[in-house]
């Protein structure tokens, strides 16, 4: 079986992943922050732990800054719908998923005003096109770092630019990117990063998180959701105090200890290291795939300027039988169709039908990426 | 010997603040935050009084907020 469907979630994990869940249940159960008693401060060590370590990968000072959420959505919602408000304005890209769009349409029939600026067929952005678009001012600019439809990486410092020059901050969506790319907030000028931890970062599903730039004016930010934190327990109302604002409930410890383990890994092995083995891996494959006849691929040219995903079309198959043949006859598994991400493929002009996406991560072998391309050959031929 | 103990609003604060005072070198213990003492989060931290300077100096130099209380006698 040839996995190609890390951009939805990366498999397998590194063996430590499933160990630090199992060490999470067994020696560290209790409910990190609710009790004072060992089991609590054990699981609760847990949790901090991976906050701080996530804080230094992210460029973050304030480790309290990062807010575990439930997956990338959820920490995109957080963000989207604490920040807006109704007469504001919010400007965006042309490759987002449907984790921003949907909150965003949603706003706008709120009274938000929501636009979009339109990214060029190989799905990438121009920083001069936000800042025209941000000339009449705004609220909030929220971009895609690099798509899950093409792969494109968008030059986040450079949209940064114009967004802070009017007055917006700059949210942006690192579902793809996280454990991907170096990402420093600060570097970048990002004011919010949402994350998943089930991709790139190589944690269990159910963990992602919203971390805020140090200089981020926390006020700004009001909870998506209320109710018991283990803090401040004689007062009805929310407490103000980072990162109990935004973490009500209790957390996913379990998940969280994966997610540690996750990017214990990466910082071994390297994120250097992990990413020039996918851009072996994607240059292989886009060139035998682009020596198959009939074979339509998008995206930009160079791998440099993508995340290990690549999109393409069989002239005269549907994309359906393509995956169903890749899945049923070769074990290659992938995803086809829209990807959560409508608006991404208007942009490329491939809406409805979307496209067959082979997306590697780290475990997959050059070996592999042959056997890929020979099977969508034998496939074009038959 | 007498103790003191350190408050703080959320336990992430706490847990940060036992971090950065082991790495100091202090002696310190997390403890359930004792009832006579009204506070926002479950679990304190316990040190010897003694330590009380190297213990603000610490948590004001890794900005953790919190507040230094003695600990109540025992009842
Ligand atoms: C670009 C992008 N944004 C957001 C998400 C949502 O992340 P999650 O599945 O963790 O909610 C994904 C992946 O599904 C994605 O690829």
């Amino acid at each position: 079986m040839i996995y190609l469907d890390h951009a939805a979630t990366s498999w397998p994990k590194p063996p430590g992943v499933a160990a630090a869940m199992a060490d999470f249940l067994a020696t560290a159960g209790g409910n990190p922050g609710r009790s004072g008693h060992r089991l609590s401060i054990a699981a609760g060590r847990i949790v901090y732990d991976v906050r701080e370590a996530l804080a230094e990968w992210f460029g973050v000072a304030d480790p309290m800054r990062v807010l575990f959420a439930a997956n990338g959505t959820h920490a995109l919602n957080v963000a989207i719908q604490g920040l807006l408000r109704p007469g504001q304005r919010v400007v965006t890209g042309g490759m987002e998923h449907n984790s921003v769009m949907r909150p965003l349409r949603h706003l706008q029939q709120q009274g938000v005003r929501v636009d979009v600026v339109p990214a060029a067929a190989d799905g990438s952005l121009a920083p001069a096109d936000f800042a025209v678009a941000l000339h009449r001012g705004a609220d909030l600019v929220v971009v895609n770092h690099a798509s899950n439809v093409t792969g494109t990486i968008a030059d986040v410092a450079a949209i940064a630019r114009p967004a802070h020059a009017a007055g917006a901050l700059l949210l942006v969506d690192a579902a793809q990117t996280a454990g991907v790319l170096p990402i420093d907030l600060r570097a970048l000028g990002v004011d919010l990063l949402a994350f998943t931890g089930h991709k790139g970062l190589l944690g269990p599903p159910g963990t992602g998180g919203l971390v805020l730039a140090d200089g981020f004016d926390r006020t700004r930010l009001e909870p998506l959701m209320r109710g018991g934190t283990g803090s401040g327990s004689e007062h009805e109302y929310q407490p103000a105090d980072l990162p109990d604002r935004h973490e009500s409930g209790t957390p996913n410890g379990v998940g969280i200890a994966g997610l540690g383990a996750g990017l214990a890994w990466l910082r071994e092995r390297g994120l250097g290291a992990v990413r020039e083995h996918e851009l072996q891996l994607c240059r292989r494959l886009r060139e035998g795939l682009a020596a198959i006849p009939g074979v339509r691929l998008f995206g930009p040219l160079e791998a440099e300027s993508c995340v290990a995903v690549v999109s393409f079309v069989l002239e005269g198959r549907s994309v359906g039988e393509v995956g169903h043949r890749l899945d049923e006859q070769h074990s290659v598994l992938c995803r086809v169709g829209l990807h959560c991400a409508p608006a991404a493929h208007r942009s490329i002009g491939t809406f409805p039908a979307g496209t067959v996406r082979l997306a590697p991560g780290p475990f997959v072998t050059m070996a592999q990426i042959d056997t890929v391309v020979a099977a969508v050959a034998e496939i074009a031929s038959s | 010997m007498k103790h003191g103990v350190v408050l703080f609003h959320t336990t992430s604060a706490a847990l940060r603040a036992e971090k950065l005072t082991v790495r100091a070198g202090l002696d310190v213990k997390l403890v359930p935050t004792p009832r006579e003492l009204s506070s926002d989060c479950g679990i304190a931290l316990r040190f010897a009084w003694g330590e009380a300077a190297r213990v603000a100096n610490v948590l004001a130099a890794g900005a953790v907020e919190h507040e230094v209380h003695p600990m109540p006698e025992q009842g």
